[in-house]
């Protein structure tokens, strides 16, 4: 879908048969409404959190963001966290991008709805769901119970591993899109190749397919990294209120410290380690293979 | 080469993984306790009875369909003028411009909450269904422009230059040939600018007031505080919603791809 913007924006009009002239200047005022709508409600916000980040009181909100201890615990547990859901997406993404990008029609079909379906249902609903699983009185304790595998509950959310869980099952769908679009470029034939000349299965993964597929590991993962560091609702729900993620800092200056100056300066900085990511990461990934992300929540 | 077996086992068990953990909503909702927990017991259709009298959770109802419905209006006709001005238009900045408009997918959705909550107060614009719809169209225009710039991908525009050449004035080339051909892109773009408001949980929470607020805020504010039944029966209703318009989705596009085939045909 990403890869469709760029090759449907760069051939343009000018290659087919030409319209009449007056329309050809035409089409690109077409575009002005929803600049426009941009403009207001897209770029002015955005605006408004930088000048309130520097004036509200002053630019010092900055130096009080980089010296507090838990603004910088929150970036911490926050790259943590992140790190946790790339990873554990790549362990569960991997394998099922491989058998989608490699199946016959009926699997790879199935598959491809399986992994939809997740990515166009709420992540509000699908949070929920996990504290059915996860809470003290939820499924798998209540199973673990009554097993008499332990004696009384596990604590399963209200920390790390319950944030991680839930962004996990949020993010693998972006994960698996990005790998799945580069298995589905690679050339099977170099496979019979490299078994032809007498390498096994495990050596031509190995050196095959795996460093073929690379490029769809890394983009998934930007897009994945990315996207946890922002996140809200899941860590809300599932996480640690006592140790929260940047995006539940930026909520808690705003909304209950009335902070509003240093809850826009927390935002500014998501926002530059967000774009810097993003800049670094570009030298891995295509530009097209990460704009096909939908955003946090 | 063969993919050995284990593999696509383990492929469908992460599919397990994915789709299943969300379904236990849904027998929840049926429960005839009053305290959400499981398993459930017995099958009592209560709590969407409750849901669908309460006044808070109608007003919500209404809300989050009012601003779907806004949402999926402003986005298409925007998003389809921006995808035709990106892909036909020749202009100064129009590569800045296609950064632009694709920057609210990279941008944190939780700043983009806070910097629309600063704004519409000062503009005294936040609490309104009008709000919401217009937050909830900056996010969803990305995906409305890719979705019609893949129909426009696929477009013939020799159909175009038919219509000029019969006389057509372009305004009516554009409603009659243009348009009714870009048509499954942009139906599905607006179904999923609907799906992304009717979901949508960190804007509204900052855009919304007591008594405007959408499902999604009320289900989560419920959520915070103790947890009611009434709260799996919402949220059954929202994925109903959901994967009912994702069905929807399929209908344009295989259309069009009937409609292709009639023309291979004739």
């Amino acid at each position: 879908m990403a890869a469709a913007v760029t090759s449907s924006i760069t051939t343009r009009g000018s290659r087919g048969p030409a319209a009449p002239r007056g329309v050809r200047s035409w089409w690109g005022l077409l575009g002005l409404p929803g600049g426009v709508a941009l403009l207001f409600f897209f770029i002015l916000p955005l605006g408004e959190i930088l000048v309130r980040s520097l004036t509200d009181p002053s630019p010092e909100n900055y130096l009080r963001a980089v010296t507090s201890e838990v603004v910088r615990s929150s970036f911490v547990t926050t790259f943590v966290v992140s790190i946790l859901t790339v990873a554990f997406c790549i362990l569960l993404g991997y394998p099922y991008a491989y058998v989608m990008a490699r199946s016959r029609s009926a699997v790879a079909g199935i598959l491809g709805f399986c992994v939809l379906v997740p990515f166009w249902l709420s992540i509000l609903v699908r949070t929920y769901a996990w504290t059915v699983w996860l809470q003290n009185t939820g499924i798998i304790n209540s199973f673990l119970l009554d097993v008499g595998l332990v004696n009384e509950p596990v604590q399963l959310m209200r920390n790390a591993l319950g944030t991680v869980i839930g962004m996990t099952h949020v993010l693998l769908p972006f994960m698996v899109f990005s790998m799945y679009a580069s298995m589905k470029r690679i050339d099977l034939g170099l496979e019979r190749a490299s078994r032809a000349l007498g390498a096994g299965p495990i050596r031509t993964f190995l050196r095959v397919y795996l460093p073929l597929s690379l490029p769809g590991v890394y983009s998934g993962s930007l897009i994945v990294f990315v996207t946890s560091l922002g996140f809200y609702l899941t860590p809300a729900i599932l996480g640690d209120a006592a140790k929260p993620l940047v995006g539940q800092l930026i909520v808690e200056q705003v909304n209950q410290a009335l902070n509003f100056g240093m809850g826009s300066a927390i935002g500014i900085l998501l926002l530059l380690v967000t774009l810097l990511l993003l800049a670094l990461g570009m030298r891995f990934a295509k530009f097209e293979d990460i704009v096909g992300l939908r955003g946090d929540q | 080469m063969r993919t050995p077996r284990w593999i696509t086992t383990a492929a469908f068990v992460i599919a397990g993984f994915m789709v299943l953990p969300t379904l236990v909503v849904i027998p929840l909702s049926f429960t005839t306790r009053t305290v959400l927990s499981w398993p459930p017991s017995g099958f009592d259709l209560r709590w969407y009875e409750e849901i669908l009298t309460d006044r808070a959770w109608q007003s919500a109802l209404v809300t989050s369909l009012q601003t779907g419905v806004l949402t999926a209006v402003c986005a298409t006709v925007l998003g389809t003028g921006i995808a035709l001005s990106l892909s036909r238009g020749r202009y100064i900045g129009r590569r800045f411009f296609t950064i632009a408009v694709l920057a609210p997918m990279i941008v944190p959705t939780v700043i983009l909450a806070i910097g629309a909550f600063f704004v519409f107060s000062s503009w005294g614009f936040r609490g309104s269904v009008v709000a919401l719809a217009a937050a909830h169209t900056v996010i969803a225009l990305p995906l409305v422009i890719v979705s019609v710039l893949n129909s426009l991908s696929q477009f013939d525009r020799t159909l175009e230059l038919a219509g000029y050449s019969l006389g057509a004035h372009p305004v009516r080339v554009f409603f009659t040939v243009t348009l009714p051909n870009l048509l499954p892109g942009v139906l599905a773009g607006a179904m999923f600018a609907f799906i992304i408001s009717w979901d949508e949980v960190v804007i509204s929470l900052f855009l919304s007031s007591p008594r405007v607020r959408t499902l999604p805020v009320l289900i989560f504010s419920q959520i915070s505080s103790g947890v009611e039944p009434s709260v799996a029966a919402a949220a059954s209703l929202l994925m109903a919603v959901t994967l009912i318009l994702l069905i929807g989705t399929r209908i344009p596009a295989m259309l069009g791809r009937k409609r292709k085939r009639l023309h291979a045909h004739s």
